[in-house]
């Protein structure tokens, strides 16, 4: 099982490799860093989700129930950490 | 319905009243219905257009639709040229269309596809002008939709079958403000573009420059009560700040599977709005919309006699006929789009649970990422050109942004080693392949080297359907 930390990292290296893959000007990573303002497209977070599906075995958002749409980062992570416990 | 009667664009929306009170707005500009009364966006100029195949290809939205306001039964046929037509596409839509004048919002427009004499300018600031909108053209309206070789289809309607699921005339109580996620020169966001102007309504126009959030924040500013996207819009709509900043009594889905999850997300965050999915495509038309909250349709809905539109199932696939559907295509491709009964095949498979039936994919592999059709064919084309590809099957993965992504499943000549380049390597320089020779959304998100990939005894790849 992942640790915490490695959830972490693990997403935000997702997000720098497929923001290198598709030639976008990634945004600082914060926690409060709004996806939407990151950058990257709908077609980028949708690889990012298809590839943390891959390494980390889950899909936060098909299997939460009532899980609200993250809206920053740092609710995107945590959507992954939780999903990971 | 006031455009049944054979009436022009102009006519209908003038006869559905209150032109002074209704607005189209774009993102930098807005008109007014009353301005144009008494103006034109096109400088008056319709005689030159008259009878004319034009091909609308302008960069804003406004400019597209103050045009087909105009020209609806002045032109003999409106080629609506979606935003991002591929440039080399141009010629061979301008012939099969028969376009013999251009409509541009350009300062300078460049010079049209050969063969193209006239061309006019249209712009948001409203010139004085008597035109004379009545026309005898029953107009062909041309949409653009992706085809199997990566050449567009053009899909011939006309503002009857265009409207057919629409009720004319202003309803009562307060007056839609309608938007939409979509392009209007697509047909989904064309469908909200009539029902706004056919409706009474006023209607808040996206832009391509646009964020999610600003277009949210300004549709929301202009008050909009009705508004449409796929589910891949809504799902980055949701995942806005902006989000709650339009308060709609109406959302509506289209274009794609609408799952459980985004219909509960969208009932959470608007739960004062009737919440609908809606089944269309540029061919067969509008086919219904379910407004219950549940993915899927009632199976009642297939089979029913003397319906406005009859729906059957047939070898798995949701087949349509109703006075919505497209008449023909265009450029002698794609073949009838009707069978011999009148029924257009959506190529959409079908599964029946209980007493709905749910939407499981499409026929041939065809793949919807966030509302844009993938055809397999011309992404395996691309892998398969690789020196070291024997074979290649593109596929379909589900994914909760965009509803599908691209994945490819690859057969190599022989063992990736020392000889011929390690997998890794091979990996990227496919990919590599497939950003130079393909639109963004085409090019696969993983690539799997497979040691076979599974052939019918016709020597066709097996392709699941959904």
């Amino acid at each position: 099982m992942a640790t915490t930390m490695s959830v972490r990292s693990m997403v935000t290296a997702r997000f720098e490799e497929v923001a290198r893959e598709q030639k976008k000007t990634l945004a600082p990573l914060a926690d409060d860093l709004v996806l939407l303002d990151s950058g990257l497209d709908s077609l980028c977070l949708a690889i990012i989700v298809a590839r943390l599906e891959d390494s980390l075995g889950v899909d936060p958002f098909s299997s939460g129930k009532d899980a609200e749409f993250p809206v920053t980062l740092g609710d995107f992570i945590r959507l992954y950490e939780d999903a990971a416990r | 319905m006031p455009h049944a009667d054979g009436g022009s664009l102009w006519s209908s929306l003038s006869a559905a009243g209150h032109l002074s009170e209704r607005t189209l707005w774009g993102a930098d500009a807005s008109v007014t219905l009353g301005d144009l009364v008494g103006g034109s966006s096109l400088s008056g100029r319709l005689e030159l257009l008259r009878g004319r195949s034009v091909l609308v290809a302008t960069r804003d939205q406004l400019t597209a639709a103050l045009a087909l306001i105009e020209l609806d039964a002045v032109a003999r046929r409106l080629v609506l040229c979606p935003p991002d037509l591929p440039a080399e596409h141009l010629p061979f839509v301008a012939a099969a269309a028969t376009v013999d004048a251009l409509v541009s919002d350009r300062a300078t427009p460049d010079a049209g596809p050969p063969g193209v004499g006239t061309v006019m300018t249209c712009t948001p600031r409203i010139a004085s002008a008597a035109p004379e909108r009545t026309g005898r053209y029953q107009t062909e309206w041309v949409l653009l939709t992706s085809g199997t070789t990566g050449r567009p289809k053009m899909v011939v309607h006309t503002l009857s079958s265009l409207s057919g699921a629409m009720r004319g005339g202003r309803p009562s109580g307060e007056p839609a403000v309608w938007s939409t996620f979509y392009d209007i020169r697509r047909y989904g966001g064309l469908q909200i573009f009539l029902r706004a102007l056919l409706g009474g309504g006023s209607m808040v126009l996206s832009s391509a420059d646009e964020s999610t959030g600003d277009f949210l924040i300004r549709a929301g500013g202009h008050g909009v009560t009705h508004i449409s996207g796929t589910p891949s819009h809504w799902r980055r709509a949701l995942m806005s700040p902006a989000a709650h900043r339009i308060a709609p009594r109406y959302v509506r889905l289209s274009g794609e599977i609408a799952d459980q999850a985004i219909l509960d997300h969208l009932r959470v965050c608007y739960p004062e709005a009737r919440i609908a999915h809606a089944f269309a495509s540029t061919e067969a038309g509008v086919a219904f919309d379910v407004g219950d909250g549940l993915a899927g349709f009632p199976a009642s809905l297939i089979g029913r006699e003397g319906a406005d539109v009859q729906m059957k199932v047939e070898n798995g696939s949701l087949r349509i006929r109703s006075t919505r559907t497209a008449a023909r295509y265009l450029g002698g491709e794609g073949g009838p789009i009707a069978d011999g009964d009148g029924f257009v095949d959506t190529g959409d498979m079908l599964e029946r649970r209980g007493d709905r039936y749910h939407f499981v994919g499409r026929r041939g592999g065809i793949i919807n990422v966030g509302g844009l059709k993938v055809h397999p064919e011309e992404v395996e084309a691309v892998i398969n050109a690789h020196p070291q590809v024997r074979m290649s099957l593109v596929r379909t993965r589900k994914n909760p942004i965009t509803g599908a992504l691209v994945v490819a499943d690859v057969v190599l000549k022989s063992e990736p080693g020392p000889a011929n380049g390690r997998a890794v390597t091979l990996e990227h320089e496919i990919m590599q392949r497939c950003r130079e020779a393909l639109s963004r959304h085409k090019v696969p998100a993983a690539i799997h080297f497979v040691s076979a990939l599974a052939v019918t005894p016709g020597g066709k790849l097996v392709r699941h359907d959904a």
